[in-house]
């Protein structure tokens, strides 16, 4: 036979990983390359958000003790950056499967960990940009990290995290919605879940129930922590996730990226099966 | 692979259950070396599930399945290495450029860095795409995305090649060149397996046709002999309807079979018996010598319509046999 096949020797579980993690990253970055609008768009509405709830909103928001209502919302809008996390991949899931994508890579001897990990520190990269601009945006608003360096940058190790975990939940999003269109739908249902938390308004003026949602509300506990760790004004309130923001953050990150990051890795090994 | 004689596709009594749907009824194909397999049958037949077992993407409920020498459900990463799969979507990163595609997908399949790049030039200025190759993919026509995914295939000139349905939905041009690629694949000594509504790619590419149908192969042979086996369609349109009578004995003697008179259009038809062709020149000649003047004669070769009724009818069983 001619046809010789040029693929290498087989090489080692471990090192397959780290070769498909750094391809599948590659992939992604050069996406961004091509089109630095996504990257826009992603600092797009946190921006805008500073203009509207700093300025406008926050002109009739009193944060309770009386602190600036700005350097209340940054720590917020940080979380939703992270939050929003789950958009990109839960979108490029779903289009990679709608464009046969997926069956592609899943015929070839590739590491379905990898593939999948390698999106997601990719968009972990792209979000340190994103956090790093929209920190730049926050001081020219007076936003200040007021507990020194290290503080600030074990809040922003804490929102990494954060927004690493989200990047798994949308991946198998992605995955189990399965079409680019549904995925885009299902962003919107995104919106209201950041919005019931502490992240514009303190929870302490909202409905009896709503609070317990809002205050349970992972994303809540992240900018709780992030205000801690960034010494902003903050009003907690006594719900145990508020109390001990930073460890209510660790604990639900560890339970969303083990539930999510093995399901998603099965869901796309076995997807179509 | 581990022994030449082996045939690089095998499946055996495959059958596969998604939920109330039997797309696989205990399937059988082989597959020698080096030659082009067609998987002919309409929509919804079990051809993508057929190929989906193959590539490893899909695991079935029953019976065996082997590519290039391995078993694809205990030792699927050896397929994965054997293989090369193009379906029937553009599987590309329409976000970046077309050499970005094959470069990363030769990563994937372990290159190395420099080797994939040069491998993804090599591509590109083989198959026409080296001007286009520095575009991004979603700027790029759909001939021109199928020919990219075709070639995304070829990375590593894999000894098996599936190619479902390459060919739907693009232009006369687009397909004559994917046949092209094609049949110089299969020149190369690649083994291919392709699937496709259109009879006349079967008939261009595959050295043996396999027709599908609910899960199972009714018929397989080379596409001469499926043709031969159905048999074509005479028809003989008569100015004078009194001379019907005479063109159906003719008609008849000639193909072996029952000629069917339509008066109203002054025509006879017949179907004509496997294995005996009706030439035009004799048939013509037949008539002459027997005084009937025909307004028009016509052999029309079976279409994939044909192939179907005949084959999905009480015959398709022993003509399956048979081929």
């Amino acid at each position: 036979m001619s046809a010789v096949a040029h693929t290498a020797p087989r090489p080692s579980a471990g090192a397959r990983l780290v070769s498909d993690t750094g391809t599948s990253m590659l992939r992604i970055l050069l996406n961004y390359r091509h089109s630095p609008g996504l990257l826009a768009a992603s600092l797009g509405v946190p921006v805008v958000m500073v203009v509207v709830f700093g300025y406008v909103f926050g002109s009739a928001i009193q944060v309770p003790g009386g602190g600036d209502y700005r350097e209340f919302l940054m720590p917020g809008l940080f979380a939703m950056v992270a939050t929003n996390g789950i958009m990109p991949t839960m979108v490029g899931a779903a289009r990679d499967i709608g464009r046969g994508v997926t069956d592609r890579l899943r015929s070839m001897p590739v590491s379905r960990t990898g593939l999948l990990l390698g999106q997601t520190l990719a968009d972990l990269l792209v979000s340190l940009v994103v956090l790093a601009l929209l920190a730049l945006v926050g001081l020219a608003a007076g936003w200040r990290a007021r507990h020194g360096a290290a503080g600030a940058l074990e809040a922003f190790a804490l929102l990494l995290l954060f927004r690493f975990v989200m990047t798994w939940v949308g991946t198998l999003l992605g995955l189990l919605v399965g079409k680019e269109e549904a995925a885009g739908q299902l962003s919107v249902v995104v919106f209201p879940l950041a919005m019931v938390t502490n992240a514009y308004v303190p929870t302490g003026g909202m409905p009896g129930w709503l609070r317990v949602v809002a205050d349970w509300n992972p994303i809540s506990s992240v900018v709780e922590a992030a205000r801690e760790l960034f010494g902003n004004p903050a009003a907690p309130g006594t719900a145990w996730p508020m109390q001990h923001a930073v460890t209510a953050t660790l604990l639900w990150s560890a339970v969303l990226l083990l539930f999510c990051g093995p399901l998603a890795v099965r869901k796309f090994a076995t997807h179509g099966r | 692979m581990s022994d030449a004689t082996r045939p690089a596709i095998e499946m055996a009594g495959v059958e596969k259950r998604f939920g109330a749907t039997e797309a696989l009824r205990g399937l059988d194909l082989t597959v020698p070396v080096g030659t082009v397999c067609g998987l002919l049958g309409p929509n919804g037949a079990g051809k993508t599930t057929a190929v989906r077992v193959l590539a490893t993407l899909v695991a079935p409920d029953r019976g065996t399945v082997r590519v290039a020498g391995h078993d694809a459900v205990r030792n699927a990463e050896e397929v994965r290495r054997a293989i090369g799969l193009a379906g029937q979507h553009a599987a590309l990163d329409e976000g970046i450029t077309g050499r970005d595609n094959l470069h990363l997908f030769g990563r994937l399949h372990r290159l190395g860095a420099r080797r994939a790049r040069a491998r993804a030039d090599e591509l590109l200025t083989r198959f026409d795409l080296a001007e286009a190759g520095d575009r991004l993919v979603r700027t790029y026509s759909g001939g021109m995305r199928r020919r990219l995914d075709l070639i995304a295939s070829l990375v590593t000139s894999p000894p098996v090649l599936f190619l479902d349905e390459p060919t739907t939905g693009l232009d006369p041009r687009s397909r004559q060149e994917i046949w092209a690629t094609v049949k110089e694949l299969a020149d190369g000594g690649t083994t291919v397996l392709l699937t496709t509504q259109y009879l006349e790619e079967a008939d261009r590419l595959a050295d043996d046709i396999v027709v599908v149908d609910h899960g199972a192969a009714i018929a397989t042979g080379p596409p001469s002999r499926l043709k031969a086996a159905i048999g074509s369609q005479v028809s003989v349109t008569l100015a004078d309807p009194g001379q019907l009578g005479s063109a159906a004995v003719v008609l008849s003697s000639l193909s072996g079979g029952d000629a069917q008179v339509d008066v109203a259009e002054r025509v006879v038809t017949v179907l004509t018996r496997p294995g005996r062709d009706v030439l035009l020149p004799s048939l013509v000649r037949e008539l002459d010598a027997v005084g009937v003047v025909a307004e028009d004669v016509a052999v029309r070769t079976p279409s994939l319509d044909d192939v179907f009724l005949t084959l999905t009818g009480e015959a398709a069983a022993t003509l399956g046999r048979a081929a």
